[in-house]
């Protein structure tokens, strides 16, 4: 069979159920490009991890197929699969040594002594761990670790590496390290990657598209610009960054602009993202560092007039904290300047954005 | 000895000295009857008493006469051999066994668990004496009493539970992601078994034998059930010889057995320390 390039790896309509009654995953379809890195968001427990234990096959599938290379995988044994795993908490073999965890994999694959030994030491120096081979893995630190599992999940050439939110046990500084690291073995060794994680810094920065999942389903699979700019329905407009969400009516269609009123009847225009039809309830997203306050040389589409609450001094940027006559909140991040205004409580001011930079959607 | 805290009055301190003294009592009484028989096995005399030489420390109050009598009676000697060819079988089967169990019980997909668990841990729970009248009448049928196969079988199943329990809770800080690990780097099951998990809950296993062992050298019920002539072991030669010829040779042997109780603590000791070092990760 030919195989796309596009489709090395795909999911076609997988479910997953534990107890035969609820679904996990629910019909999950997705084409991923050979060499592409593809990162899964979302909220605990909405069945990011559960698909990453389907394609390693230490679960079985409820319905839906997998197929790798146009090869359906869902009836091959996990050991039989060529799949690298990195683990969250780095299953590393706590007895063996780093050089004896790194060889196992070319080990159980009867790979001569002498190939081994190179193999290890090329490994360990692509990781930068060259010397630690002799140390348990109860003597490094966790992001040693972590570079051994992730030499370990690649050491036997994989066309594909599953990380299962790798790098959520290390603190801030080394997590930031450590996406360069995978970052830069993702470029020069060209494989697969499905990355698992809860954190959307580390999904936007790393992955060529982004499968942002909620409730078994995915809500938009798309690059990280596209993602953040032009979010498809409330659910990622709320989960991927920070975003105002303020409810209206719709009042009218036109195209691909909708206008919405919002508190007290004060109408805005906005992009149609998921919304066709004129009447009931949507939702209105800006983000908080596309609005201004009035007065602001800034060109605008819509004005609406809102009670101050409170100003943040966050630093680099000030956060002011706004209310709608609904009572709806609204967060505005402005530059640290001169030019940043100062309120009293409860004064109101006007607010203001372009159309192009808010998006409604229908109501969740 | 710590001061006491400053805000201690009187009673305080008598509930502490009070607590001192008992604590103190119970291991005196508990150590006691085992620390009196060592030097009463050197006895000189025939005596299960110390005698005035022995007191006075005289050097030929003291002798190792019943050490002697152990080797010169063939009956000590078969016992001892039987008890460790009997124990040694006895461990293999059990550990084996209640090790292959322990891993069953602990996978998350096995029916049952409650059950199973319950109706192998059984021989620790149920009177000995029932297992002996039961395994009796049983082993009859099969012509296994009186001969070494059913002895065998009879002390490994009493040291399973052993085996299971101590299997099970090494298993219990067993990281089961380290197994889906072993897969996904291309190794079947069995040699992630062999390569991973073994090694890792080997502490539990060993000392899990290490039970079956002393619970098989030490048993006496089924052994009176079940064994013939040819079959004696140390403790059913320890009863004949208390009612039959009443002389401290007895006491050599229990001498011995402290000290090879002794070994075995301190090996499951210092496997405990290993496991700890290796899990301390």
């Amino acid at each position: 069979m030919d195989v796309s390039p596009t489709q090395f790896l795909r999911f076609v309509d997988v479910k997953k159920s534990y107890d035969q009654k609820e679904l996990v995953v629910k019909g999950f379809s997705l084409d991923v490009a050979k060499g592409e890195f593809i990162t899964l968001l979302g909220p605990s427990g909405s069945g990011k991890t559960t698909i990453l234990m389907l394609l390693a096959g230490f679960e079985s599938v409820t319905g839906g197929d997998i197929q790798i290379d146009g090869i359906p995988v869902t009836r091959t044994a996990p050991y039989k699969r060529n799949i690298g795993m990195v683990f969250q908490n780095y299953a590393l073999f706590p007895h063996m040594t780093v050089a004896e965890n790194l060889a196992y994999p070319l080990k159980v694959r009867n790979m001569a002594r002498s190939e081994i030994v190179q193999r290890v030491d090329e490994y360990l120096g692509l990781v930068e761990l060259e010397g630690y081979g002799k140390r348990h893995p109860g003597q490094l630190s966790g992001g040693q670790r972590q570079r051994v599992a992730l030499a370990r999940a690649l050491i036997f050439e994989p066309s594909l590496v599953l990380m299962d939110e790798p790098l959520g046990a290390l603190d801030k500084k080394l997590r930031e390290q450590m996406q360069l690291e995978i970052t830069r073995l993702h470029r020069r060794l060209a494989f697969t990657v499905i990355y698992v994680t809860h954190d959307q810094t580390e999904a936007l920065t790393m992955s060529d598209r982004v499968a942002v999942f909620n409730d078994g389903v995915v809500q938009q699979c798309a690059s990280p610009d596209e993602l953040y700019e032009r979010p498809s329905n409330a659910f990622v407009a709320d989960f991927i960054g920070e975003n105002n969400l303020i409810p209206g009516e719709i009042s009218a269609v036109a195209g691909e602009e909708v206008r919405v009123a919002v508190a007290g009847g004060q109408e805005v225009v906005a992009q149609a993202a998921d919304i066709r039809e004129v009447g009931g309830g949507c939702i209105v997203s800006v983000r908080p560092e596309k609005m201004f306050i009035k007065p602001s040389d800034h060109a605008y589409d819509n004005e609406i007039t809102a009670k101050f609450i409170v100003r943040h001094y966050v630093g680099d940027f000030i956060r002011y904290y706004f209310e709608l006559s609904d009572g709806s909140e609204i967060t505005i991040k402005v530059l640290n300047d001169l030019a940043a205004p100062k309120f009293d409580e409860g004064q109101h001011a006007k607010l203001i954005w372009q159309a192009g930079d808010c998006f409604a959607f229908r109501t969740m | 000895m710590s001061r006491f805290p400053d805000y201690f009055n009187i009673w305080h301190k008598t509930g502490v000295y009070a607590l001192r003294l008992s604590a103190g009592s119970v291991l005196f009484f508990l150590m006691l009857p085992i620390l009196v028989i060592i030097p009463l096995s050197f006895n000189s005399q025939p005596y299960f008493t110390f005698t005035e030489g022995m007191l006075s420390f005289d050097a030929s109050a003291y002798s190792l006469r019943w050490y002697n009598a152990i080797l010169e009676n063939p009956n000590w000697i078969l016992a001892i051999r039987n008890s460790f060819i009997i124990g040694f079988f006895a461990t293999i089967v059990a550990t084996t066994l209640g090790t292959v169990a322990a891993v069953g019980l602990a996978s998350p997909d096995m029916p049952f668990k409650r059950v199973i668990t319950a109706l192998l841990l059984s021989p620790m729970i149920v009177p000995l004496i029932i297992i002996a009248a039961g395994m009796f009448f049983f082993y009859t049928r099969f012509n296994l009493v009186g001969t070494f196969p059913g002895l065998i079988i009879a002390h490994a199943a009493l040291g399973v539970p052993f085996v299971i329990v101590t299997v099970t809770a090494t298993l219990s800080g067993f990281d089961r992601s380290l197994y889906n690990a072993g897969l996904s780097l291309g190794a079947n099951p069995l040699r992630v078994f062999k390569d991973v998990v073994l090694p890792l809950i080997r502490p539990g296993v060993i000392s899990g034998g290490l039970f079956a062992f002393v619970t098989s050298f030490d048993e006496v019920v089924l052994v009176l059930f079940l064994a013939g002539p040819d079959q004696r072991t140390i403790p059913r030669q320890m009863f004949s010889g208390l009612r039959e010829q009443i002389n401290p040779t007895i006491l050599a042997v229990a001498t011995l057995l402290v000290f090879v109780s002794i070994c075995l603590l301190v090996s499951l000791e210092l496997l405990r320390r290993r496991s700890e070092r290796l899990r301390g990760v």
